[in-house]
């Protein structure tokens, strides 16, 4: 479905991305991690091309992204960024926006199926009694909802997701990830997001692409990434790797500066 | 989809209805009373009589040019906050009243209206206003991006420079100029020129038409730009065109009527709070604001002195100015919030 090619970019000539190479096969569920500054939402934003490579492509279904027309390319591919929002819409106009590009010239007005569409997506995303409401009144958690039903509005293939779960309690990040897996398995939506939570990228992704200074250090399952010599090489902190008892993927645990000294540790 | 449709026709019809009715006010107020009845019987058999003159020669063309060029501001002003999503963008922030100030004040001091016509001032006014908006835009445009606290900066310093030139150009001019140049920079409706009336409609309206082509696209900018590129849509191009089309309209408004300020940026802020920020509802409602704003403006500015008159402007200024605060103190009135 998606492939990088040889995609070195950044911006105002500091290259942030340099020589990445990875293929995505349809229906994928893909976290992207690496520490901060590391280059992963510039990866995402080269994905979703809102940042012009340097060098290389992204290709998808075979064809360079830069070639594929802006509407067009709306339509197979939706992004959920952590822009903050500043209109006063009911949450129902706000998700409606998402169907944006598949309006026909001279179009201004949604259709029966556009709104009939709405409503399925929203009871699906567990948003409906909430679409009368102003989307500036509405919770962290529920607002990021409200984001992912805007973007899946566009019924796109693949969704690019950016932190989906940050500042978010355990209750809303399961909610949101547990939806995306549940899409994902029903209805084959390639999901390729940014997470800075290696435990929940453990549970939930099939495959972890490891970023560390602009360049792909690892990828693999959760299990052949999130191995301890190689986090603590590239977060350069101590990190203790153990097995979920029920899941058996596996999970980080922190060492703080006083216990390392007690153990000997640096 | 019933409910919404129903809920902006109610809403266009008030505003309508208000827009009617603020007309008839101007009409009947002024230094010479005439009353609510006897508009329709001098409209019809009054031709000829000092009252029909005042009504429909005197009178009516400001209403015409008010509800033109408030409707014009206004939807510059809709059009350009909503673009660079910033509550602070307006028509005149951007240099552009500076440059037609400047243009029309050269015009009016080398005396060139004497030999080219009294049209060639608006004409010059014009020339300046598109002189400026096309340094702004050059002048902001780093990679084929159009960035908005580059234009802002840009704009407010080129306002400065144009204010300076001209205070520079008052402090040698002569006398008679003098009043010229004063009157034309505090704005005014007063224009005997039923050609640059017609013109000001018309393209006022053409403006309206063609801003509801991108009410979509506003509505997607209201997401950020980055969003709005997601959801397929050219953010550059149609920044640009904006840019470039609020600007005319600017232009336009500035080099007929003057310096009108405060409209193009306190009307979208009101009609943001009252009707919401689907553009498809905020650009009809801004240009039906706009235009009962500065007809009511006007109204006060002939009739507060009578038999004097105000420049309009400065009824703009201090009645948007001091709205502005009420509604600052009342609400966070940040872009769109309510």
């Amino acid at each position: 479905m998606l492939e990088i090619d040889n995609l070195t970019c950044g911006y105002d000539d500091k290259f942030h991305l340099r020589n990445i190479n990875f293929k995505l096969a349809d229906k994928e569920f893909v976290g992207i991690i690496g520490p901060n500054g590391s280059g992963k939402t510039t990866l995402l934003k080269a994905i979703s091309r809102l940042l012009k490579p340097n060098k290389g492509r992204v290709l998808f279904a075979g064809k360079d992204i830069w070639q594929i027309n802006l509407k067009e390319l709306a339509m197979k591919i939706a992004v959920v960024s952590q822009s903050p929002v500043t209109n006063s819409m009911t949450v129902e106009d706000f998700v409606l926006l998402g169907r944006i590009p598949h309006f026909k010239l001279l179009q201004f007005l949604e259709s029966k199926k556009d709104l009939a569409m709405a409503e399925k997506i929203m009871s699906l995303t567990d948003i409906l009694r909430f679409k009368d409401r102003a989307i500036a009144e509405m919770s962290g958690g529920e607002k990021q909802l409200v984001f992912l039903t805007r973007a899946l509005m566009q019924e796109p293939k693949l969704i690019l997701l950016d932190e989906p779960t940050a500042h978010l309690d355990i209750t809303h990040q399961v909610v949101i990830l547990d939806l995306l897996k549940r899409l994902n398995k029903r209805t084959g939506l390639t999901v390729v997001m940014v997470l800075h939570d290696l435990n929940l990228a453990s549970e939930y992704c099939e495959r972890l692409i490891l970023i560390n200074e602009g360049q792909i250090y690892k990828t693999g399952k959760p299990e052949e990434v999130l191995q301890y010599q190689i986090i603590e090489q590239v977060y350069k902190t101590v990190v203790v790797v153990d097995k979920n008892p029920i899941s058996s993927k596996p999970y980080l645990l922190v060492v703080p500066e006083e216990e390392r000294q007690r153990s000997g540790q640096r | 989809m019933k409910n919404k449709l129903l809920n902006w026709f109610i809403w266009v019809a008030v505003l309508g209805g208000i827009l009617l009715g603020t007309c008839i006010l101007s009409l009947a107020i002024g230094s010479s009373e005439i009353s609510f009845k006897k508009i329709i019987p001098l409209l019809l058999e009054g031709k000829g009589t000092a009252e029909y003159s005042i009504l429909f020669n005197l009178r009516l063309p400001r209403i015409i040019l008010g509800f033109a060029i408030g409707g014009a501001l206004s939807l510059a002003g809709v059009m350009l906050q909503g673009m660079f999503r910033n509550p602070l963008v307006e028509p005149y922030t951007l240099g552009i009243s500076g440059g037609a100030a400047l243009g029309v004040c050269l015009n009016i001091v080398l005396r060139l209206n004497h030999t080219l016509g009294i049209l060639s001032l608006p004409i010059s006014g014009f020339i300046g206003a598109l002189t400026v908006i096309l340094l702004v835009y050059f002048l902001t445009l780093r990679k084929g991006l159009l960035k908005v606290q580059g234009l802002l900066l840009t704009g407010v310093m080129i306002s400065f420079i144009c204010s300076s030139l001209l205070m520079f150009i008052m402090a040698v001019s002569r006398a008679e100029d003098l009043h010229g140049i004063v009157f034309w920079i505090m704005g005014s409706l007063e224009e005997p020129n039923w050609l640059l009336i017609k013109a000001a409609v018309w393209v006022s309206l053409l403006g309206l038409f063609l801003s509801y082509l991108f009410s979509l696209h506003l509505n997607a900018f209201s997401l950020g730009e980055d969003e709005a590129k997601s959801l397929g849509i050219n953010t550059e191009r149609i920044k640009s065109l904006l840019f470039i089309f609020s600007s005319l309209l600017t232009g336009l408004s500035v080099s007929i009527c003057g310096v009108i300020g405060f409209v193009g940026l306190v009307i979208p802020h009101f009609m943001r709070l009252l009707v919401g920020g689907d553009h498809r509802l905020l650009l009809i409602s801004s240009y039906l604001g706009g235009a009962i704003f500065l007809i009511l403006c006007d109204t006060f500015a002939r009739t507060i002195i009578s038999p004097l008159e105000l420049p309009v402007g400065v009824i703009t200024g201090i009645l948007g100015g001091i709205l502005f605060i009420y509604a600052l103190t009342k609400k966070q009135l940040v872009l769109g919030e309510k």
